[in-house]
C-alpha cells in the first residue's frame, strides 16, 4: 500500500532556512543542506525547499542548493520559488530535484503547467496554492490578476481566494476551482497552504483540505497549521496524501519518527 | 569500474551519486569501449521506452550492451532501464527491448481487477512496499515489506515467473524486482529509496 508521506518544508532565503509566522516574521533556522541530512536520517519521506526570496539574480544559488542536497540525501525532494519557465524546471531537475513547485507563475501563465508536464512528466509538476478564506466584507472584483477564466471567484459560491507572492497579492481565483484547473492542465500534485492556519499551530485547515481533496484526484499535500500530533492524522483523514510542516520539525516540537509512530498507531500506512 | 550508461535519458546525477555513496567507482559513458572495459554496467532510465531505446540505438550501444550482458557481465537496469531489459515494450506502440529477460512491459491495467471503488492513479508514484518472492543477492539484507520510491506507469511481466524476484502491490501484485542470471532489474528508484535502495545498489556493487 502507498504510504502517507511526512514532509518537512524549508523556506529558504539567501541560502538560509527561515520560516515565517503568518507569512510575515522571518526567523533564521540554519543551513538547508545540513538540515536536509538530519531529516533524511530521521526518515522523512520527502523534502520541500521553497525559495521565498527567489529572483532571477539568485537562480544560481537555488540550483547549487539542489545539487548539494542531491549529493547528500537519497529521498525525493521538491524545489520551488522563482520558477517561471520550462527552462527553470529543466535546470532544477538536472541538478537533482525530483519535483518543481510553481505558484505565482502558474497563476499568471497557466500554460506553464501543461508545458512542463508535457516536457518533464506530470509527476514532477507541483502546483502550490496559498489560499485564504473569503470574508463577508471582501470585494470580489477589481483585482489585477486575471489569468484562468475557468477558475474565477463567484460571489456567494466561493469560499477561499488564491494569493500570490507569499500571500501578499490577492487574485480573483477560487482556490478549489483553481486546483481543479491545475489538475486539468497536468499538475501532478497540489501543495495546499492555508494562510489562515499557517503559523498558528492550531491544526491544518480541514474544510479547505476536504474541499480540494474531494475536487481533484491528484495527491494533495496539506500545509500550514501543524502543532499537535493529532493535526497530522486529521489532515490525512480529511484527504491529504501527505502532510507538510516546518516549525514543529525545525524547532523539534516533534521528531519525524514520533509523528510516524503516532500515525501508525492510528492505522495510517507510513514508512517506518 | 562500473559504467553508467548515458544515452540522453535525463538526470543521471542522482544515480551516479548514490552509486558513489555505496563505494562504487563509476564512469558515466556513452561509448561501447567503456562498457567493454567496465566490470559491471548500470542502465538507468527516465522518460519513455521508445525514446530510451532510440537513445541507445543512435549511440551504437544497443548491440554491445546486449552482447556483454549475454556474455555474463553484470547489468543492472533501473526504472525504464529495467524495462529495456525485456523483449517488448508496449508504451506508445510496440518496441523491441534488449530481450535479456523474456517478457513484456505493460501499462497498469486495473479494469475488472479491483474490488475497491477507489480508482488507482497512473502513474504509480510514491513509497510502496516490496515483497521478495525468492532469495536473490540483490535483496540481501532487505527486509520483506521495505518501502521503495516508485514513479512509473508501466511495469514488466516476465514470461517465466522464475525471473520475478520481488513484487509490489498496486491494484494487483506486479513484478518490481526481476533477474535472470547476471541481468538484474529494479522498477523503483533505488537512488531515491534511502537505506533500502542504497542497500540494493551496494549489493550490486559488491556482487
Amino acid at each position: 500500500m502507498l504510504a502517507k508521506r511526512i514532509i518537512p518544508c524549508f523556506d529558504v532565503a539567501n541560502g538560509r532556512v527561515v520560516k515565517g509566522v503568518n507569512f510575515v516574521n522571518l526567523r533564521d533556522a540554519g543551513d538547508p543542506v545540513e538540515q536536509a541530512r538530519v531529516y533524511n536520517d530521521e526518515r522523512a519521506d520527502e523534502l520541500v525547499f521553497l525559495d521565498i526570496m527567489a529572483s532571477h539574480e539568485n537562480r544560481g544559488t537555488t540550483i547549487e542548493m539542489a545539487r548539494r542536497v542531491a549529493d547528500e540525501v537519497f529521498i525525493p525532494f521538491t524545489i520551488g520559488g522563482g520558477v517561471r519557465a520550462p527552462e527553470d524546471f529543466r535546470e532544477l531537475l538536472l541538478a537533482g530535484a525530483d519535483k518543481v513547485s510553481i505558484n505565482s507563475a502558474a497563476v499568471r501563465n497557466p500554460n506553464l503547467i501543461s508545458e512542463a508536464a508535457w516536457r518533464f512528466g506530470a509527476q514532477c509538476v507541483v502546483v502550490a496554492i496559498d489560499a485564504r478564506r473569503i470574508t463577508a466584507s471582501e470585494r470580489l472584483d477589481g483585482l489585477e490578476v486575471a489569468p484562468s477564466a475557468n477558475a474565477k471567484i463567484r460571489a456567494g459560491d466561493s469560499k477561499w481566494r488564491v494569493y500570490l507572492n507569499g500571500g501578499r497579492v490577492p487574485t480573483d481565483l477560487d482556490a478549489v476551482a483553481w486546483a481543479v484547473e491545475a489538475e486539468r492542465l497536468g499538475a501532478g500534485e497540489i501543495l495546499l497552504t492555508s494562510m489562515d492556519t499557517d503559523g498558528t499551530q492550531e491544526g491544518y485547515d480541514l474544510p479547505l483540505l476536504r474541499a480540494i481533496s474531494n475536487a481533484v484526484s491528484i495527491p494533495v499535500i496539506a500545509s500550514g497549521g501543524a502543532g499537535k500530533l493529532e493535526h497530522f492524522y486529521d489532515a490525512i483523514h480529511a484527504g491529504a496524501s501527505a502532510v507538510l510542516a516546518a516549525s514543529v520539525f525545525h524547532y523539534k516540537t516533534f521528531r519525524i519518527g514520533e509523528v510516524k509512530q503516532y500515525l501508525a498507531g492510528r492505522g495510517v500506512p507510513v514508512r517506518m | 569500474m562500473i559504467a553508467v550508461v548515458d544515452y540522453g535519458a535525463g538526470n543521471l546525477r542522482n544515480v551516479c551519486k548514490a552509486l558513489e555513496h555505496v563505494g562504487a567507482r563509476i564512469e558515466l559513458t556513452d561509448e561501447p569501449a567503456a562498457l567493454q572495459r567496465a566490470d559491471k554496467i548500470v542502465l538507468p532510465g527516465v522518460g519513455a521506452f521508445a525514446d530510451c531505446l532510440q537513445g541507445l540505438q543512435s549511440r551504437g550501444l544497443f548491440e554491445p550492451l546486449r552482447e556483454l550482458a549475454l556474455a555474463g557481465k553484470p547489468l543492472l537496469g533501473i526504472c525504464v532501464g529495467m524495462q529495456l531489459l525485456m523483449t517488448v515494450g508496449e508504451e506508445m506502440g510496440e518496441w523491441p527491448g534488449l530481450d535479456l529477460i523474456p517478457g513484456r512491459v505493460v501499462r497498469f491495467q486495473f479494469e475488472g481487477r479491483l474490488a475497491d471503488e477507489h480508482p488507482l492513479k497512473v502513474p504509480h508514484i510514491g513509497w510502496n512496499q516490496i515483497t521478495p518472492v525468492r532469495l536473490h543477492p540483490l535483496l540481501a539484507g532487505v527486509q520483506a515489506g521495505s518501502y521503495a520510491y516508485f514513479v512509473h506507469s508501466y511495469h514488466p511481466v516476465p514470461s517465466d515467473p522464475a525471473h520475478v524476484v520481488a513484487v509490489t502491490e498496486y491494484g494487483y501484485p506486479f513484478p518490481s524486482v526481476i533477474a535472470r542470471d547476471t541481468v538484474w532489474g529494479i522498477q523503483f528508484h533505488p537512488e531515491k529509496s534511502q537505506d533500502t535502495g542504497l542497500a540494493m545498489l551496494r549489493n550490486f556493487v559488491r556482487f
